[in-house]
């Protein structure tokens, strides 16, 4: 299929026609990074992935051997490559076959694979998970979209008590080698039932693992190594991701490549400030280092891609390194992966952090419709500046709690 | 079900009935492919043609009693009863082409009744004194199968009853009997081939047991020590076996049963020679699970059969309380998945039912809905008692003529095939080495610490191994405060 660079994300499904913008003149220097490598910059500035703005002109400047990929290409071909790999390998979701995908990921695959590898499934999210843990426990590799994981909901006992938990409790009898995918988080004006973010959910149950892609190389990478994981993994994308393009190299465009699960990448080094963040927020985060860049701190932004297994000696060793931390997440603040993460630094780095860790998670509530309420709902460029500041005391103004 | 919408004495539209119907977009004339057939309980399983994506047929009759407004382009005055009339106009306009197919329409307003006069039959072989009724459908059985069913049966009951003696005593910490459901447990094994993957509910383990599993292993995973299939991790009764194809069980209700249809799927993609079965109880019928699985299974054509011990109590709840249908074999019908009622005291009807149930998914690629009327004459587990709802009465009724073992007893000594001789020294012996499965078991070793930390994932993450070292350190040292039977 071609990798079209579709215009920004823009999100074709059935209800939702808003068209969302970020920034703007968002040109950068591509980061040629496999695998958790770090490869030289091309230009000295420092390395860091940007998102490119998908003007003609701005392509031309980039070498010719790096591809654009949205990330709806990447999962859709990642789909693609692993079914014909493995014919045990399967998709079941609502509107996955004949609709081409709720938000189009599995565009093309029930033409190519047919209606008993791409199933319609119909409309019972206990149904369907519980259906293909049963085929999981048989020997298939389901793949199974929620369309989005507000409704995973409605299924969560069978992808907790018969998913994660299964092979133990069988004793290693009984393996179950599925995938949940599914846009996680919020959307754009989609309402409080359609907006929450489960990566605190899942990424507390053992037994699960649970990943959070951010670039096409990422959902790409991530997304093979999840299928061929024989654990249950909870695949957690972004619909406002989907349209977006990122540069991918030639290793990661390789139907064999994969990425490890269980290693965050560091996006952008520093030794100021640590900013941990995971899908969406990665991107916010990489803007508010350049803002910062321009005030003299130098922010390191990891790219967590990993909620379980949590990537702690990563993210300690860059705390160790700069001495601060501020983390990013969309989820509601209570519980939340900021949480977990300032703990697992207080335990392994307490002597090392010179501030408080920083915690920017969503607002305390459910989120509400209207744009202006949601965009104060959710943490914002300038609420990560702020904190990243804060944590270097060059505030006046006191913490804060969250955004 | 033709006739009443079919009579001429009742102005009603007379109107061929086609059987195939597609649902496709075309509005073009009917196509013919089978012929007409009725649709009652009775009939046999209606004949679906294979799968094809734009034009998927549907094998059925239906003739729904509802009041339509006519939304043709035609004034109503082209409904008349006069048949002649209606014979010219052209097949596309007599009536409406909805998604899912072509309906007769009527014209009386009428509901169908929450409750059917008569109740779905239920299929038994032998009597209540175990003889067979001349008349009776049933396969031949060999004194082998015979003797080794009934005998299973006793294992079985011996079996629990001596477990279920060891908790009162102390020595397990709890355990559910299958006190007058054994001949489910054995019959409908004994109809099935030993690689048909089950998935059970928790009163099942007559299974395992006629499909191999020890006596032995059945105490290990009750005292959970270091020789049990699972490890140690699950409370007794949970059991478990890979090789003998028994998924393990787990206490949540009615999970099994869309588990053992994507298991089901998986084996038609493969094109095995073998189908799937999940037993659940009538109270497992009431969860969202076991519509959207029943729902899927037909909807997906595979190999499963459901199968429904109705032992007439969920714990305290009556079979009155938990539905209000003609029990769960109609509830098959609203699915479109072929259905049966059986005696589920009758081992004969059982083994039968299974028999044939299986043959037809395998062959048909279809679900089918067995349901054993039966009596849960046990209490639901040793953390109930049953008297508590229910009269002392009723269930010594039930423990009488009606258990499956006296029937299926009867008939096999009229057979010639077993005495009372036979019986006491069986039942010595199965006590005997029930005891003795106990004894040992209860002094074998716990499993060890590792077991703790293994199979989270397949691989243990970093934490874990961590976490392992820590525990077993801690445990060195601080020996006193720990369970001396637990190995390090």
């Amino acid at each position: 299929m071609s990798h079209c660079i579709a215009s920004p994300l823009q999100t074709p499904v059935a209800g939702d026609r808003k068209i969302v913008t970020f920034g703007s003149n968002m040109l950068g220097i591509v980061r040629q990074s496999v695998n958790g490598a770090r490869s030289l910059s091309s230009q000295g500035f420092g390395d860091y992935m940007m998102r490119l703005r998908p003007v003609a002109s701005a392509m031309r400047r980039y070498s010719s051997a790096t591809k654009e990929m949205t990330v709806r290409d990447a999962l859709n071909s990642a789909l693609d490559e692993e079914m014909a790999a493995d014919p045990n390998v399967f998709v079941m979701g609502e509107e996955v076959g004949e609709y081409q995908g709720a938000y189009k990921i599995t565009k093309g695959l029930l033409d190519k694979y047919g209606p008993e590898r791409v199933l319609d499934t119909p409309i019972t999210e206990a149904g369907f998970a519980g259906i293909g843990v049963g085929a999981a426990y048989h020997g298939l590799r389901p793949v199974i979209e929620f369309m989005t994981f507000n409704f995973s909901m409605q299924a969560i006992d069978h992808v907790i008590n018969s998913a994660a938990k299964s092979n133990y409790m069988s004793a290693g009898q009984i393996n179950v080698p599925i995938v949940f995918r599914g846009p996680n988080g919020p959307a754009a004006g989609v309402g409080a039932q359609h907006s929450q973010c489960y990566g605190a959910w899942y990424g507390s149950v053992p037994g699960l693992k649970v990943l959070v892609p951010y670039s096409s190389e990422d959902a790409r990478g991530l997304l093979k190594a999840a299928i061929r994981d024989p654990d249950p993994v909870v695949f957690l994308e972004n619909e406002l991701l989907y349209g977006e393009s990122f540069p991918v190299s030639a290793e990661a465009l390789d139907s064999s490549f994969c990425l490890p699960i269980g290693k965050a990448k560091i996006e952008r080094e520093g030794k100021d400030v640590t900013i941990t963040a995971f899908s969406k927020m990665v991107g916010y985060a990489l803007k508010a280092a350049e803002i910062l860049e321009k005030d003299g701190i130098n922010a390191e932004v990891i790219n967590l891609r990993s909620i379980r297994p949590l990537d702690r000696a990563t993210i300690n060793a860059s705390v160790r390194k700069t001495n601060r931390l501020v983390t990013v997440e969309e989820g509601f603040p209570q519980h939340g992966i900021g949480a977990e993460i300032c703990a697992s630094v207080v335990e392994d780095s307490f002597g090392y952090l010179d501030a408080p860790v920083e915690r920017i998670a969503g607002a305390d509530v459910p989120t509400p419709y209207a744009a202006n309420l949601e965009r104060m709902a959710f943490p914002q460029i300038e609420d990560i500046v702020r904190a990243a500041k804060r944590a270097c005391y060059r505030s006046a103004v006191p913490l804060a709690a969250t955004a | 079900m033709a006739s009443s919408c079919l009579t001429k004495t009742k102005h009603n539209i007379i109107i061929s009935i086609f059987k195939s119907i597609s649902i496709s977009k075309s509005k073009s004339s009917f196509t013919n492919r089978t012929s007409t057939s009725t649709n009652s309980l009775s009939s046999p399983v209606p004949k679906y043609a294979a799968y094809s994506k734009t034009n998927r047929t549907i094998g059925f009759n239906r003739c729904y009693e509802q009041a339509y407004f006519s939304r043709r382009l035609h004034s109503t005055v082209s409904v008349s009863n006069d048949v002649a009339q209606l014979v010219v106009e052209p097949p596309s306009q007599q009536f409406l082409d909805f998604p899912g197919g072509k309906v007769n329409f009527t014209r009386k307003l009428m509901f169908t009744s929450n409750s059917t006069a008569e109740r779905v039959h239920c299929y038994r072989v032998l009597d209540d004194n175990g003889q067979p009724f001349n008349d009776s459908e049933s396969l031949k059985i060999s004194k082998e199968l015979a003797v080794k069913m009934y005998t299973n049966m006793v294992t079985l009951e011996v079996m629990d009853t001596v477990f279920y003696e060891s908790q009162r005593q102390g020595r397990i910490s709890f355990y559910a009997t299958t006190t007058g459901e054994e001949a489910i447990n054995i019959a409908s094994a004994a109809a099935l081939n030993n690689n048909d993957f089950v998935f059970p509910q928790y009163r099942e383990p007559g299974v395992l047991l006629w499909r191999g599993f020890t006596l032995q292993e059945f105490a290990n995973q009750l005292f959970g020590n270091k020789f049990e299939y699972g490890k140690g991790r699950q409370m007794p009764i949970h059991y478990g076996s890979r090789k003998h194809s028994y998924f393990t069980v787990a206490s949540t209700v009615a999970t099994q049963i869309p588990h053992a249809v994507g298991a089901a799927y998986s084996l038609k993609m493969e094109k095995q020679d073998s189908c799937v079965i999940t037993y659940f109880g009538d109270g497992g019928t009431s969860t969202a699970d076991f519509h959207a699985a029943m729902n899927f299974a037909a909807v997906t054509e595979v190999p499963v059969i459901f199968f429904c011990r109705n032992n007439g109590w969920a714990i305290s709840t009556p079979v009155h309380e938990q539905f209000r249908s003609d029990g769960v074999v109609v509830k098959g019908k609203a699915y479109g998945v072929p259905s049966i009622r059986i005696d589920g005291n009758d081992a004969l009807a059982i083994y039968n039912a299974v028999h044939e149930a299986r043959k037809m998914a395998i062959k048909e690629q279809t679900p089918v809905l067995i349901e054993a009327l039966t009596y849960r004459a046990g209490h639901h587990t040793t953390s109930d008692d049953s008297t508590r709802y229910r009269s002392i009465d009723e269930i010594e009724k039930w423990r009488g003529d009606q258990s499956p073992i006296k029937r299926f007893r009867k008939w096999i000594e009229n057979e010639g095939w077993w005495n009372d001789v036979a019986e006491s020294e069986y039942r010595s012996s199965i006590r005997k080495q029930v005891a003795q499965a106990i004894q040992v078991a209860e002094r074998i070793e716990k499993p060890p610490v590792a077991d703790m930390f293994n199979d989270v994932y397949d691989v243990p993450p970093r934490n874990l191994n961590e976490q392992e070292v820590f525990v077993r350190k801690t445990v060195t040292k601080h020996r006193r405060d720990y369970p001396s039977d637990v190995p390090l």
